[in-house]
């Protein structure tokens, strides 16, 4: 950091997420003393009482460090990430959300007119006879009413401006955070772009045994009872742990839950649903010796939630991008 | 490349082939202007020698440091070219194909433009793989110099003694208490009529005197593992209960011994005692104790033939040996089986006594058979006057049986038809068959001798039914000849059972690797260029358990497994192509989904969770390198960046 002031400045901010991130800041409990000794905080909507106005009258690169944590789904979002860019010196990407879109991002296998139908009209738990849907100007007596619309898509933080570290997750661990930290504070950090975590896939953290040579059923995990001892590919549940980047220890498989993927595609991955797909395709066979063709087919055409298994996290920031079109990466542009 | 690329560009005109359709002049002009090509050049063969001398002098002449040669399929000529770059000193992998025939010039027509232009693209995507090639030198192994037969019919004799003339180590496993497999039960052979055992004992005794060959009988395959040249295996020898060396045969525990059995040598046509010799010649020669026939290895029990033995030679305290022995070559000879007769109901097999097997019928037929050569029937005694041979018994029969022909019956069934026509010269012989198959050196010569001379009545037609009417076997039968139904009131009736894979070919299979076809025989690596060979490196197959066979193709079989196994083993390294998968380590999370990929099971995840690749066993085929997760997987000179370099230069401007 080059600030000339004895203390450094960090902010925190939260776009589309669901506040989980800022509460694993809070998470780092007494270290997060450690940081106060060392920075003021310049700006957390989550924790302090901040104006955007107080975010604009800093100057370029005065923030030293942001945790910037959400998938930009509205203009606000946006517009928001952007003046944080101007003004922190790095930017991390904090979260799986920031990283890669996150759950949000699912919402990119739906145009906005379909969202509104679905959780505004259609939808078993509303009612709405008028069918009334925000709107982005609502102009009353008393005055305009101005909510910020949503973007064609969600986008990670990394598709609209230039991200100089991740910290993945949903949330990050705490462990995770204190790495970073620990870095930061001995001037140690890795080279620009890197994703602090580990450098391998969650498989490589994992005690459960791999035996099986093939797979020939898929269950979802609340359908049968769960070998604790044995791989969860190998009980015939959908797992992501070799397509996800290691650093959380395997906690779910070691909890006896498949890893859904949340820190992402490990360094040499684009696509980290495609990857699970091809490699589950290479190791499914339905019978002996070749097996059968038409079967395997059928059993991974009919996978149930695909996208939410594939793409839990990861589908604004994949190539295959989701079904709304806009698909492009306004960073590489 | 560590130093600057220089690439050299031959294009061939293949005669009119390439040249008739793209402009190979313009092709050499064009390229040269191409990213790191320093020269280019077409001729009109490059595949001839005054082609690849070009080669070479470019090579030396502009200091090329990669060559692409623009021609045929790189399956043709890639060999021709990369051994000529090699001879101009540099490495092989220095040198890459552009198929401008069977990918252009062949598959295209027209003014010659757009081939051209296409051409052009082929060659500039080779260029980026050659600039990105890292020089390779083959894999080398050690490997063991020695060979493991499993069985010990006629086909496993003549392997181990062919290679171990050759001067290798051989072990011969065999299961039961002798070898010589099913020969050794045969009365003669067709079709010159030798007596089997005659031709077969000198083998035997050569396997068992032959100073590179260590026999193994009443032995088991225990375990198999590694890899091509570098097998270890397992062995158990099962305890006999007698010294091999102290027994002098003279039969004194025979005598004695209280239990009977069935003997299976006899096709349980005679029975025998718990100690017994399968037959006089065997090899070993020793007898063995059934050890679960007998009354109990304890002195307390019986041990009535320890009592009697004068040679000292019963031992109640043997125990199986295991032997642990490193093999660079396997070959496997397990042989057939009869198809069971249980499945036959239909023709009373199994239910009446007289009702017989090709086997059984043999050893009626032998000279050391129950009955010393004399045909007499299992019942009563008797000698049959009215016997009827079934062919096909349980084989070309999809619906309810084996579909497929075995081969070998209608040489066997004729066979018997004589010996028995010859043996009792007023008895009369019926052959029930669907086609008479003789395809083999004086084998039709011998059916017509059999049908004519022999004067034995063959009848084509299926038998329809069997059954016991007075005391007689009656045998409903179509003559399809003369358009009439038969009825023979036979006194013996011998089916020639289809051939069936040994029993022990699955679990065979199963420990070294190896596939079945469906009918369950072993499945060779390619049915007509690689017969004798599986898909498994260093396993060869000799004998009846590849497919239904007389003696002569089984011994041919030995012979050419031997030969496969001798070439491997009298290499002093096994080498293998380098074109291999590498794993990067530091990406790999030993997750191990590429281990069941590899077809050729050259893939394990080691004691550090990564995986390993067994560069021997590689065939470089790729599919680990899609199917890994984590791209940990990569072909050597086939990496991602060079798959991608060259989509970019085949359809970038
Ligand atoms: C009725 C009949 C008549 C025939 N007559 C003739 C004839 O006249 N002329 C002719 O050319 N052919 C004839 N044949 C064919 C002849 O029998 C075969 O061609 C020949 O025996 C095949 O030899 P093999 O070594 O392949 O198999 P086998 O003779 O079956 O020998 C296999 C050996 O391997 C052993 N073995 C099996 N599994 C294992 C294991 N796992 N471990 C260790 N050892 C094992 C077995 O115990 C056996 O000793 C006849 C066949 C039949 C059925
Ligand atoms: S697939 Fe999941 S359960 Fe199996 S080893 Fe990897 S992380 Fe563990
Ligand atoms: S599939 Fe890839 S990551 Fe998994 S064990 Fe094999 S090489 Fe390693
Ligand atoms: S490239 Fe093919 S042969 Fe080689 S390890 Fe991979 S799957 Fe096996």
């Amino acid at each position: 950091m080059s600030k000339k002031e004895s203390k450094k400045k960090v902010a925190a901010y939260w776009a589309a997420s669901c506040g989980g991130c800022d509460v694993a800041l809070l998470g780092l409990h007494e270290r997060i003393l450690d940081l106060l000794d060392f920075a003021d905080i310049a700006f957390w909507p989550a924790a302090t009482d901040f104006k955007y106005e107080d975010l604009k009258g800093y100057e370029r690169n005065e923030i030293d460090l942001t945790f910037f944590n959400g998938g930009i789904r509205t203009s606000e979002n946006r517009e928001i990430a952007e003046i944080i860019r101007e003004k922190s010196e790095l930017l991390v990407a904090y979260g799986s959300c920031a990283h890669q879109g996150g759950i949000p991002g699912l919402a990119n296998m739906s145009s906005n007119e379909e969202l509104f139908e679905t959780v505004y009209k259609n939808n078993p738990t509303t009612v709405n006879p008028e069918g009334v849907v925000p709107q982005e100007l609502t102009e009353r007596e008393e005055g305009n009413l101005n909510l910020p619309g949503l973007q064609e898509r969600v986008k990670s933080l990394s598709q609209v401006v230039e991200v100089d570290y991740t910290v993945p997750g949903c949330p990050p661990p705490p462990e995770l955070t204190e790495d970073f930290l620990d870095l930061l504070l001995a001037g140690n950090l890795p080279p620009k772009g890197s994703v602090v975590a580990g450098e391998k896939t969650v498989c490589d953290e994992c005690s459960r045994e791999w035996n099986k040579e093939t797979i020939d059923e898929f269950h979802r995990p609340q359908e049968v009872e769960i070998d604790p001892d044995k791989c969860l590919l190998d009980q015939g549940i959908i797992c992501m742990g070799p397509v996800t980047r290691s650093g959380c220890e395997a906690s779910c498989p070691e909890a006896n839950l498949p890893c859904k993927g949340c820190f992402g595609p490990p360094k040499k991955v684009e696509d980290q649903g495609t990857e699970m797909l091809n490699s589950l395709a290479s190791v499914v066979q339905i019978g002996e010796e070749g097996g059968s063709l038409e079967g395997e087919k059928a059993l991974l055409s009919n996978l149930p939630d695909t996208i939410g298994t594939f793409y839990n996290f990861s589908l604004a920031n994949s190539i295959f991008g989701g079904k709304v079109s806009d698909g492009g990466n306004d960073e590489q542009e | 490349m560590a130093s600057k690329p220089r690439i050299g560009v031959f294009i061939c005109h293949c005669g009119e082939n390439i040249a008739g359709t793209v402009d190979v002049t313009g092709l050499a002009e064009r390229i040269i202007d191409y990213d790191d090509v320093t020269f280019s050049t077409d001729y009109e063969y490059m595949c001839s020698d005054p082609g690849q001398n070009k080669i070479k002098e470019a090579i030396e002449e502009e200091d090329l440091n990669g060559v692409i040669v623009a021609a045929c399929s790189p399956s043709m000529h890639e060999e021709t070219f990369r051994s000529a770059v090699e001879e101009a000193g540099l490495n092989r992998y220095r040198c890459e194909i552009a198929n401008i025939r069977e990918q252009c010039s062949w598959v295209h027509d027209g003014d010659g433009s757009k081939p051209t232009e296409k051409a052009l693209r082929i060659i500039k995507g080779a260029v980026e793989k050659v600039k990105r090639n890292i020089p390779m030198e083959p894999v080398e192994r050690e490997h063991s110099d020695k060979c493991l037969v499993i069985g010990g019919g006629v086909a496993g004799i003549q392997a181990a003694l062919d290679v171990a003339e050759a001067g290798n180590e051989v072990v011969l496993v065999e299961k039961e208490p002798t070898i010589g497999g099913h020969m050794a039960q045969l009365s003669e052979t067709f079709p010159t009529l030798d007596c089997s055992q005659c031709i077969l004992t000198p083998k035997m005794v050569e396997v068992n005197q032959h100073p590179n060959i260590e026999l193994m009988a009443y032995s088991e395959v225990k375990d198999v593992s590694g890899y091509i040249g570098n097998y270890s295996v397992q062995i158990e020898n099962k305890p006999t209960y007698v010294d091999p060396d102290a027994c002098n045969l003279c039969g004194d525990c025979e005598d004695v011994c209280p239990v009977n059995v069935q003997d299976e040598f006899n096709q349980g046509l005679t029975s025998r005692k718990a100690i017994s010799i399968p037959f006089a010649q065997a090899i070993p020669s020793s007898y063995t104790l059934d050890e679960e026939a007998c009354l109990g290895l304890n002195p307390l029990r019986c041990s009535k033939c320890a009592d009697v033995c004068d040679a000292d030679a019963v031992d109640f305290d043997q125990s199986s040996k295991f032997i642990e022995e490193e093999f660079g070559a396997i070959i496997v000879a397990t042989g057939y089986d009869l198809y069971p007769k249980e499945k036959m109901g239909e023709y009373g097999y199994g239910q009446y006594e007289d009702v017989i097997d090709g086997l059984q019928f043999e050893r009626l037929l032998s000279a050391t058979g129950p009955t010393r050569g004399e045909v007499r029937r299992p019942s009563d005694g008797k000698v049959p006057k009215d016997v009827v041979f079934v062919q096909c018994s349980g084989s070309r029969d999809p619906e309810n049986h084996n579909s497929y022909c075995s081969k070998i019956c209608c040489m066997y069934t004729a066979k018997h038809a004589k010996l028995y026509k010859e043996s009792v010269p007023d008895g009369n012989a019926y052959v029930f068959y669907i086609d008479i198959r003789a395809g083999g050196k004086d084998y039709e010569e011998f059916i017509q001798e059999v049908q004519e001379e022999d004067r034995v009545l063959y009848l084509k037609g299926k038998v329809s039914k069997l059954k016991k009417v007075d005391g007689k076997l009656r045998v409903w039968g179509m003559d399809e000849i003369a358009g009439e139904r038969m009825e023979i009131d036979a006194d013996l009736v011998v089916l020639a059972q289809s051939i069936i894979p040994s029993s022990e070919a699955k679990d065979t299979s199963r420990k070294l690797n190896l596939n079945l076809g469906q009918n369950g025989f072993y499945k060779e690596a390619h049915p007509k260029l690689r017969p004798v060979e599986s898909l498994t490196g260093g396993v060869f197959f000799a004998g009846a358990g590849q497919g239904p066979k007389d003696i002569p193709d089984t011994v041919s079989q030995g012979s050419g497994a031997a030969a496969k196994a001798i070439e491997m083993l009298s290499k002093p390294t096994l080498t293998h192509d380098p074109q291999v998968v590498e794993v990067d380590e530091d990406l790999c999370s030993g997750c191990g989904l590429c281990i069941s990929q590899c077809p050729y099971d050259a893939l394990e995840v080691n004691s550090r969770g990564v995986a390993e690749v067994n560069e021997i066993l590689c065939e470089g085929c790729g599919t680990c390198a899609s199917g890994c997760p984590t791209n940990a997987l990569s072909l050597k000179n086939l990496t991602d960046e060079q798959l991608t370099e060259m989509i970019h230069a085949q359809i970038g401007d």
